[in-house]
């Protein structure tokens, strides 16, 4: 006996096809009233084909319409499980690590401890965590400090700070602190913690539809009213120009009419839509926020992190006159040597990029400086008793020439003068050897724009989107990297309370904004933003008042929320347009069909040349079916999306899916009777 | 098509290209309040009736002053129709309607539609013509104005309730449009040799001796306001065949030209109000679109003659000329029965009954999209943004934004408004068309077995529920059944309609509008016209399509096959 190796994605599929089955249910259908009308045809159909069974009626054909009606409402069923499947197994895996725990719960005195089951902990309860215990819920650290291994949930393995006040006081259920200890004052109930919140995203029975959705849903709803009119009247019709309709051929007409296809996924590009989101690692509070990010208009991007590394790094050296080059370089490279700073180490890879191998110089390197608040200088003494320095400016011009100024060659000067203008750090370099000290001139030490990101921002650009960069840095040095980074604006020396100001001007103009932040000081602007993403080590007040949290806490990942966000806007949109196109073949399909009894001469309109009239129907109603499975995939996976103008985006999507809606199933019909009539089904 | 013909089409469009834009350009002046000249007239009117025009009213006030109006109106007519024996102005002592006629009537002339449940000449009075009849003509037109103007705040203004006020847009339109433009063509009328008059029906000897009966009357000035208000309903029953109603070729030209010149201003006027020309154009093209291919295809189709009577030995080159006004032709009756479908007018100058099955369909179809091919005086223009903002739904989220047209989101709330305004043409044409043929008095009025039966049926369904009030001619109306459900029809497809889009107009004043960006889906590009034109013809069309092909289409092909009923 063969053996059926149940693979995860073997489990999905049947798993998936179990929910289907179970979503026959008339009570799961009503939720979507395309498909009930489906359902409904679907009973009235296997009706028929039971009294055709009994009766003279041709029992082979209502059989196979009736089958492939239930067909249709199963595909739907299965494109929606398949896609709540994906999204929760995402969701258990999370689930599985936070699990039911015990919980130290802290009693109202304060002191005494009660051993407690983590799902009976309600917001506001005070638990006690200690190294080895998993943090029983979503919560704030009221006291003490502790390391977290926070790898269940962001998948990061070394172990994060997380201490009372200040930025680093959210913890999430489910993570698990390392060392010493730390008091959580619980925030969520059981049911509402971040990770309940996904896993409601995600299921299709409890999930709420999204604003756009609702309204799609209205249209489809009013779109089959209006083909029920059609085929309810056209028996009348049919009557005075001397003829039956038969019931089934009118409830295939009916139900290759209404938007199905579009109906039938809806609910599933939903649903990979968050699954997609919280693939990237962010969770979203409400459906709604998706949506809303697919409209932003501006992007307000914290400098480090998003567009700078976040540390300086060394761009040139810079000699005073009468130094070699060479020499400040390899000077520079000496003093930094076991300087383990970003900096520092920047400074060791751009000395080996400009002068290759430097020999064994590293082992006359005798005694290492270390940097400190006070002297503000770092470096190396040789062997033969050399000091090299490096450090702050005036630090090292205290060094060299105490307080004398008067060494200082004005042309250094201009070169610092510069760095410091263009946005840029400048360290300074020297010498002391045998009494003789020696300015040797300055490292240029810059905030490095990530690779890639102006590209990014003019992709943006394209789209609409306005990009603006926030900065505490003054704003000489935010002019200077905004230009370099190519984003549209900046904010400088900003405050929360500069952002928030700036967010709601921005409204104002009726533009939609969206933003990251973490600090508790965030709360109001995140809170105000259409979109405010959360980094999950933030505080618990800013993560409240955000409406998507980012578990790997990535400022970038906005930029990848607004394109989650259109690609689902696309998705739904090109397949309503597909499916509403289709509507055009299955007409010609099946109306010769239904009314060439009544005037044969109608023959003509029959485009397509179908075999019968009875493989008409069935060939439109097979295909209608299967163009549901056809294009489960691509509303999973959603539509390709390119950054590109909406012009462009149109366009493209107009031809992929209008024009294509309106041909293939005039291909797709034509091929099934083929294969329907080769095969003797009608 | 002949040389001249293509001449004459391409004049016919130049002309009303080159009205249109100064017209919406004044357009814009009266409903802005901006238009003088009138002034002491227009304020004494506002003393007179204590309205104070500055007072904004919110979109379910707009819509309950715009029902207590027409409803007054109704009950006015219905009461002037029935009680016309006993008043003047009678000099044919006709007497009062039956109640059913006199509520199709009241009804057809409340809602634009102007259908002729009634013949003209011989059954209303002067009193009723011109008190009754000719002001609703007025102010149904003005009604259908005010409630595009209604729609056009509702995108345009940001974060309000109010949407101006209905009696002084109505006042406004009234007095600086309607009435000089309508006064203008009356004169013209005059001119080409309407009558105009308070005579008495003059008796007539005809050359062979039988007695003709000549009618008269106050003909130029109601004439005007039909046209021009895409009203259609005709002083005399042959409608603008008759040739008091329609004299000459000038007079031809003008009155076809003046059923579309109002609606095609207003696109203009709307470009304008939304403060981007541009955005009126893409409407503007996908009506022209579908006015030439629809013009191009019933004169095609009537430019040859009827397949069975090819054989005989007559003179075909004139094309199909059964029900046609010899004086007028193929041309310019083809032109004539494009352009009173495309605009809710219903005025005719041919029996389109006797236009071959797809000439018929044409104006049959027009009807059906819901009259947006230019349409009736402002409700063309809202039924083509009913479209617009339902192809922005549906095509909008293709550019990864949700739907938006002109800044204005489009939700949930939106597009239940915009379904249920949709479910009014389905209704009254499919339901109570499938009711109207099976109830036996309503298929005793039926003229023609077949196909050609049921056409004729559906096209006054459709008239009605499209408030065009054309006639098909081959189905009598005036029967209690007919009157009654042609009355609902006109009234259901007139007010289902325009509730549901004030209700659009005032949520969508209420909202936010969000900047042009180069993410913003395009409202203005060509691509824009064919979608549009592909979401008319899917929507708005297909609906029909299966009655369609037993009516018209099946008659097309049963004349190729040979069959007749």
């Amino acid at each position: 006996m063969k053996t059926l190796s149940l693979t995860p994605n073997n489990a999905l599929w049947l798993s998936a096809s179990q929910a289907s089955l179970r979503k026959l249910d008339p009570r799961a259908q009503l939720r979507n009233p395309v498909m009930f009308v489906v359902w409904i045809g679907a009973v009235f159909v296997s009706v028929l084909w039971l009294r055709d069974l009994f009766g003279d009626g041709d029992a082979l054909w209502s059989g196979q319409i009736a089958l492939w009606l239930w067909f249709t409402v199963l595909f739907a069923n299965f494109s929606e499980s398949l896609a709540e499947g994906r999204g929760k197994a995402r969701a258990d895996s999370l689930r599985s690590a936070k699990g039911e725990t015990e919980a130290k719960k802290v009693q109202r005195d304060g002191k005494r401890i009660e051993r407690v089951s983590s799902r009976s902990l309600r917001a506001g309860d005070i638990v006690l965590v200690e190294a080895g215990d998993n943090i029983p819920g979503d919560g704030e650290v009221i006291e003490g400090i502790a390391t977290v291994n926070e790898a269940a949930v962001t998948g990061e393995s070394a172990p994060v700070l997380r201490e009372s006040g200040g930025d680093r006081s959210s913890v999430t259920g489910g993570t698990k602190v390392v060392s010493d200890w730390i008091k959580v004052r619980i925030t969520a109930n059981p049911g509402e913690s971040f990770l309940d919140r996904m896993i409601g995203l995600v299921e299709g029975a409890a999930r709420q539809k999204t604003p756009n959705e609702l309204a799609l849903s209205v249209l489809l709803t009013g779109l089959t009213l209006i083909f029920l009119m059609v085929a309810v009247t056209l028996p009348f019709f049919a009557h005075y120009s001397g003829g039956k309709l038969p019931v089934t051929a009118l409830i295939a007409l009916l139900v290759t009419l209404i938007p199905t296809t579009i109906g039938g996924l809806l609910s599933a590009i939903g649903i990979a839509g968050m699954d997609r989101l919280v693939r990237a690692n962010v969770i979203a509070k409400s459906g709604r926020a998706v949506e809303a990010a697919g409209d932003v208009d501006v992007l307000l991007l914290d400098k480090t992190g998003t567009i700078t590394y976040g540390n300086r790094m060394a761009e040139a050296f810079l000699p005073a006159p009468g130094v070699d080059e060479v020499e400040l370089t390899r000077v520079s490279w000496l003093s930094s040597l076991s300087d383990g700073t970003a900096e520092g180490r920047s400074i060791v890879e751009l000395a080996k990029r400009r002068l290759g191998d430097l020999g064994s110089d590293a082992q006359r390197v005798t005694k290492s400086v270390e940097f400190t608040a006070q002297t503000r200088l770092s470096g190396a003494d040789l062997d033969d008793g050399t000091e090299l320095r490096k450090g702050a400016v005036q630090a090292v011009i205290t060094y060299a020439f105490g307080s004398d100024e008067s060494h200082v060659p004005p042309a250094f000067r201009k070169a610092v003068e510069r760095i410091a203008e263009s946005g840029g750090t400048p360290l300074a370099v020297a010498v002391k050897q045998g009494g003789e000290t020696r300015l040797l001139g300055a490292i240029h030490l810059k905030d490095v724009v990530k690779p890639g990101i102006r590209a990014r921002f003019a992709e943006l650009r394209a789209m609409g989107i306005r990009t603006v960069m926030i900065t505490g840095d003054n704003p000489l040095t935010a002019a200077s990297i905004a230009a370099e980074a190519g984003v549209d604006d900046f904010l400088a020396e900003a405050t929360p309370e500069r952002k928030l100001e700036l967010i709601r001007k921005e409204q104002q103009g009726g533009r939609m904004v969206a933003m990251c932040g973490d600090g508790t000081n965030d709360a109001p602007a995140l809170a105000q933003a259409d979109v405010g993403v959360a980094m999950n080590d933030g505080t618990p007040a800013a993560k409240e008042a955000a409406n998507l949290v980012d578990l790997d806490s990535d400022p970038t990942k906005l930029i990848q929320v607004v394109e989650i966000g259109k690609q689902l806007l696309i998705s739904r949109g090109s397949l309503t347009t597909f499916s509403i196109a289709n509507d055009i073949a299955k007409y010609f399909a099946i109306l010769p069909a239904l009314f060439v009894s009544l005037y044969p001469q109608l023959a003509p309109l029959d485009v397509m040349r179908l075999h019968s009239p009875q493989s008409a129907i069935l060939s439109a109603i097979i295909f209608n079916a299967l163009i549901i499975v056809a294009l489960i995939p691509l509303a999973l996976r959603g539509v390709r999306y390119a950054a590109l103008s909406a012009s462009a985006l149109l366009r493209r999507n107009l031809l992929i899916y209008g024009l294509g809606g309106i041909v293939v199933p005039f291909v797709g019909i034509k091929l099934i009777d083929v294969l329907v009539s080769a095969v003797g089904l009608a | 098509m002949h040389g001249h013909d293509l001449f004459r089409f391409l004049l016919f469009v130049a002309l009303l290209l080159a009205l249109a834009p100064p017209l919406g350009a004044w357009l814009t002046r009266v409903f802005e309040g901006r238009a003088r000249g009138l002034g002491g007239v227009e304020t004494g009117l506002y003393r007179a009736a204590g309205i104070d025009p500055a007072r904004e009213q919110t979109w379910a006030t707009y819509a309950r002053s715009l029902l207590a109006f027409n409803g007054v109106g109704l009950v006015l007519l219905f009461a002037l129709l029935m009680l016309q024996g006993v008043l003047p102005l009678n000099p044919q002592h006709l007497p009062g309607l039956s109640w059913h006629l006199a509520f199709n009537t009241a009804a057809s002339f409340i809602t634009n539609t102007n259908w002729q449940s009634y013949g003209g000449e011989s059954t209303l009075s002067y009193l009723s013509q011109m008190a009754g009849l000719c002001v609703q003509n007025f102010t149904s037109a003005a009604t259908g104005f005010a409630v595009a103007v209604a729609l056009i705040r509702g995108i345009t203004r940001r974060e309000t309730r109010s949407l101006g006020n209905f009696w002084a847009d109505m006042t406004r339109v009234t007095l600086y449009v309607l009435l000089p433009l309508s006064l203008l063509l009356a004169v013209f009328l005059v001119w080409q040799g309407v009558p105009q008059n308070f005579d008495s029906y003059v008796s007539a000897t005809t050359l062979d001796g039988g007695t003709q009966t000549i009618a008269h009357g106050p003909a130029a000035s109601q004439i005007a306001i039909k046209q021009l208000g895409t009203n259609g309903g005709g002083f005399f029953n042959a409608n603008a065949a008759h040739p008091y109603e329609n004299p000459t070729p000038l007079s031809n030209l003008v009155q076809v030209l003046s059923i579309l010149l109002l609606p095609a201003a207003l696109v203009f006027a709307f470009g304008r109000m939304v403060g981007d020309r541009r955005q009126g154009y893409p409407l503007l093209a996908a009506m022209l679109l579908l006015f030439v291919v629809g013009f191009g295809i019933v004169y095609a189709i009537e430019s040859h003659p009827n397949p069975l009577l090819a054989s005989l030995p007559l003179d075909h080159h004139a094309g199909n000329l059964e029900g046609k006004e010899a004086r007028f032709g193929v041309f310019d009756s083809a032109l004539w029965a494009t352009a009173t479908t495309a605009a809710s007018n219903g005025s005719v100058n041919a029996m389109h009954d006797s236009f071959l099955p797809l000439g018929a369909l044409v104006p049959l179809v027009n009807m059906m999209l819901g009259e947006i091919v230019f349409g009736g005086v402002g409700a063309g223009l809202y039924g083509m943004l009913l479209y617009v903002l339902l192809t922005v739904f549906i095509a909008g989220l293709m550019v990864g934004r949700t739907p938006e047209y002109l800044g204005k989101k489009i939700e949930a709330r939106e597009v239940r408004l915009l379904v249920l305004a949709m479910l009014s043409m389905p209704l009254c044409i499919l339901v109570f068309g499938a009711a109207a043929i099976v109830v036996p008095q309503s298929l005793s009025g039926l003229q023609d077995a077949g196909p050609h039966g049921l056409t004729e049926l559906l096209y006054a369904y459709t008239s009605a529920a499209a408030n065009n009030g054309s006639a098909f001619a081959g189905f009598t109306a005036n029967l209690p059944y007919t009157n009654t459900m042609l009355g609902l029809a006109m009234l259901i497809g007139r007010y289902a309609y325009i509730l549901p889009l004030l209700a659009v107009a005032g949520s969508l004043a209420s909202k936010r509008a969000a900047p042009v960006s180069a993410g913003t889906f395009p409202t203005h590009a060509p691509l824009f016209v064919g979608l549009l034109i592909g979401v008319i013809l899917i929507i708005g069309g297909l609906t029909f399509f299966p009655v369609l092909v037993l009516g018209p289409v099946a008659e097309h092909f049963a004349m190729l096959a040979g069959t007749t009923w």
